[in-house]
């Protein structure tokens, strides 16, 4: 949302060579020095700006209880720029983006801290030309929200003037429970209002669940199998090799079911089963995804068809690793999970019957994020039963991570003179090949965020729902028994096999 | 690899990358265009090297046509890559020797993706109706480049008297840094504009159309001055408040100035190759601002005189 003044001349809908550039606007960062800000935020905004998609003025404050002034920081930005950054470095990109860096020493709770950081925001507007459009990027632990948001308000920092904005990012984790997104949601609603607030789900910057709308909605081809009648079901997976590593402040008590299904996986579902949006305005995006997530139901037996495990020592990929409850700072007891895996189904037309199996985990076989819709077989194969054996249920894989792409799977018959059918896999990859050009999910995120852009990114409601989902298997599994063990390296615990196999399904070796 | 065979024909070139395509495992691919170059063994490495690269982003089988005319019989060499550490899609060199230098569409034709669309690249000399040349007329989308000709600014005369539906030219594509910089000036409020002046070394075409495209869109005169470059250092745009200016006089860092905001710096290098190619690659669609900018080209570089009409760009030095 730009100052508006007459139509902009030069600027023409069908002249599609003239990229979206930001106007006039900073950034300041609160936690400058996390991993996302070293290795994801601040390389992203080094590349927006080497693609020439931030205005000339983009300023970018940094805000965090450390003993810097500015040269110090946009050091620190530099070398990580160096470390991270996707595109090549470019001393003259660099000189310009560093003339508009700037640094405010202090903790989140002082208020001089944000007398002092309202005076350079406003000698930004007046030096620098950011025209009073600022966004503040909270990559701060949830407990420190609520009292930044409260002090922006007292200092008066979310308000813009007219013809300018405010806004405020927030990365996950969105709260840990209902209740306490709803108590985030509040606080955050008390100083922004809705549409200047933009929750950060980064797969959501993803090309490849970008081009699952484009797949599902651009084509013929998919939307008649795309319901109950001809999908058997779907599993979206999110599997990592890694374990918590130093991270253990954070995870413990968490766990995976917070971590990742709440979030991506809701999301990834949201996308996959949502109706066709009447366009692709980030309202009518939103109004189907709440729709779909308003019909998810969970089991009624939630010890059948929910799982969670935590990994134990084993060989990951060929080097050995310690358990969860092994690792630095995890309490010898902890329930907490590293691997989620659960049973939904939605109640719509469209997918009445169709399981939709989320799971998660960490050190797992390898790293890898899919959607897979898996069809039912057909219902009469004229071949015999030998010919047909090997013959599984064709599938369509959408790949998010590594190898962004789509698998299609289906019968083919084997070379020979026998009529023996047997899978194939088509791969369509624009995964490696396109990592160069393609830009980083944050690249576009923080651009959309800029431009005041929204379709990707979720709304409170999302939020809320996502977390009624998941809140009654939390309650559930912290008053029932305690995580599965798993041995790291294989794909869980033998526990969700046995919950898929109830079902008459196998989970798919991804 | 390179796989080469000589003294060939079209149908054994498809055999040859079928069977590459299967030595290397290589199934599925999401090809999205075929791209025939058509060049010389001068030009030829260049090119290929910076379609190449764009085939990261636009997977496509590239055929680069190298036509050599001379006496001798008519003879076929190629030389087949089909996906190296450079990039994925398959490039095919086509040596097309003695009277077969004239007949490149049947060389090409059988060589053509299925169903998918075909861009042509000329990327020095071209054919002076492309659209009706035999190559140009098996393509969706025609790209020349009147910056290489030796006098640049009559080459883009002849394109736009010859103009049709999916030509292009990367002097135009050149232009796009420049447009998208003084587009997004223009997205602040900004006070009435009077008139315009594009300054370039010169001989530049790309000056030329960045003129005519702003007297189409701003709809006032627009003057062309030429200096030393290199390429284009100035864009005004006056108004009532005073100039907003775009200048460039080191070919790689500009400076904005707009009345009552601070003068900014922002990089606007000139462009590699490469990168053109991969722009012009993104839409396949008929340019049709391009077209407007083009339609007045001539009159910037030869002024009509007596001319009642609105105010036109004119030349000066």
């Amino acid at each position: 949302m730009r100052a508006q003044g007459p139509a902009n001349p030069l600027r023409d809908p069908g002249d599609r060579r003239l990229p979206r550039i930001a106007g006039p606007c900073g950034l300041i960062m609160f936690g400058v020095t996390g991993d996302l800000a070293r290795k994801k935020l601040m390389p992203a905004i080094y590349d927006l700006a080497n693609r020439g998609l931030l205005p000339p003025s983009f300023a970018l404050v940094g805000f965090a209880r450390r003993d810097w002034d500015d040269e110090d920081f946009s050091a620190i930005v530099e070398e990580n720029v160096k470390l991270h950054a996707r595109t090549p470095f470019r001393q003259d990109v660099w000189n310009q983006l560093a003339e508009g860096m700037r640094f405010v020493a202090g903790e989140f709770t002082d208020d001089q801290a944000y007398v002092q950081l309202s005076e350079v925001m406003t000698e930004l507007d007046l030096q620098r030309g950011t025209h009073g459009n600022h966004a503040f990027y909270l990559s701060i632990p949830p407990k420190f929200f609520p009292i930044v948001v409260e002090k922006l308000k007292n200092s008066g920092l979310s308000e813009s003037a007219p013809g300018s904005w405010r806004r405020v990012i927030i990365e996950k984790p969105f709260g840990h429970d209902l209740d306490s997104a709803q108590e985030l949601n509040r606080v955050v609603a008390e100083v922004f209002p809705p549409r200047s607030v933009f929750r950060i789900d980064h797969y959501l910057g993803k090309e490849t669940v970008q081009n699952l709308l484009a797949m599902r909605f651009a084509n013929t081809l998919y939307e008649p199998i795309w319901n109950s009648h001809y999908v058997d079901h779907v599993q979206i997976t999110m599997a990592e090799d890694i374990g918590i590593g130093s991270r253990a402040g954070y995870y413990d008590g968490i766990g995976a079911a917070r971590d990742v299904v709440q979030n991506h996986l809701m999301q990834l579902l949201a996308l996959t089963a949502m109706e066709e949006p009447v366009s692709f305005e980030a309202e009518q995006i939103r109004l189907e995804k709440e729709k779909i997530l308003s019909a998810v139901m969970i089991p009624k037996d939630l010890g059948r068809h929910t799982v969670r495990g935590q990994y134990a020592a084993g060989w990951q990929g060929g080097e050995e690793v310690k358990g969860y409850l092994e690792e630095d700072g995890i309490p010898a007891d902890s329930k907490t999970d590293t691997y989620a895996a659960i049973k939904l189904e939605i109640d719509s037309r469209r997918w009445a019957g169709v399981p939709f199996y989320l799971r998660t985990g960490k050190r797992l076989g390898r790293r890898v994020t899919e959607i897979a819709v898996v069809f039912k077989r057909a219902p009469h194969l004229p071949f015999t039963a030998t010919d047909t054996e090997e013959l599984g249920a064709n599938a369509l894989v959408i790949r998010v991570q590594p190898d962004e792409g789509i698998t299609t799977k289906f019968g083919s018959k084997v070379p020979g003179t026998q009529m023996e059918v047997r899978d194939v896999t088509m791969d369509f990859a624009y995964g490696d090949s396109f990592t160069e050009s393609s830009p980083e999910a944050y690249e576009r995120l923080i651009l959309d965020v800029l431009l005041g852009d929204p379709p990707l990114f979720p709304r409170h409601q999302e939020v809320e729902r996502s977390w009624e989902i998941l809140d009654p298997i939390l309650n559930y599994w912290d008053t029932h028994g305690k995580p599965e063990q798993y041995e790291s390296g294989t794909w869980g615990p033998s526990a969700a096999d046995e919950m898929l196999a109830r079902d008459g399904r196998t989970w798919r070796r991804p | 690899m390179t796989l080469r065979i000589e003294n060939t024909n079209s149908s054994a070139v498809n055999a040859a990358i079928s069977s590459e395509r299967h030595r290397l495992g290589a199934s599925a691919t999401g090809m999205v265009l075929t791209l025939v170059i058509v060049t010389d063994e001068q030009h030829q490495s260049e090119a290929a090297r910076a379609a190449t690269y764009s085939a990261n982003q636009h997977p496509c089988r590239i055929l680069v046509v190298i036509p050599r005319p001379g006496r001798g019989k008519p003879i076929l060499d190629a030389e087949i890559n089909v996906g190296d550490r450079d990039g994925p899609g398959e490039t095919i060199k086509l040596r097309l020797k003695g009277p077969l230098a004239n007949h490149q569409a049947s060389v090409v034709l059988p060589l053509l993706l299925p169903d998918t669309p075909v861009v042509a690249w000329w990327p020095g000399a071209a054919p002076s109706h492309i659209s009706s040349d035999q190559i140009g007329s098996l393509a969706w989308r025609r790209i020349t480049d009147a910056a290489s000709a030796s006098r640049p600014m009559a080459a883009l005369s002849s394109r736009a008297a010859t103009y049709e539906a999916g030509d292009t030219d990367l002097t135009w594509t050149r232009t796009t840094p420049w447009r998208s910089m003084l587009a997004t000036a223009l997205d602040e409020p900004f006070a009435k504009i009077t008139s315009a002046q594009v300054s370039a070394q010169r001989g530049n075409a790309s000056a030329a159309l960045l003129a005519t495209w702003l007297h189409s869109r701003l709809h006032v005169p627009v003057t062309l001055k030429f200096n030393r470059g290199p390429g284009i250092t100035d864009v005004c745009l006056e108004t009532s408040a005073g100039p907003i200016t775009l200048s460039r006089p080191d070919g790689s860092m500009a400076t904005l100035s707009k009345p009552g905001t601070p003068t900014q710096r922002i990089p606007l290098p000139r462009r590699e190759l490469r990168d053109l190619l991969s722009e012009e690659l993104r839409r396949l669609d008929a340019d049709e601002i391009y077209e407007s900018a083009l339609e007045h080209v001539s009159e910037v570089l030869a002024p009509a005189k007596g001319k009642k009409s609105t105010p036109t760009p004119k030349e000066s030095s």
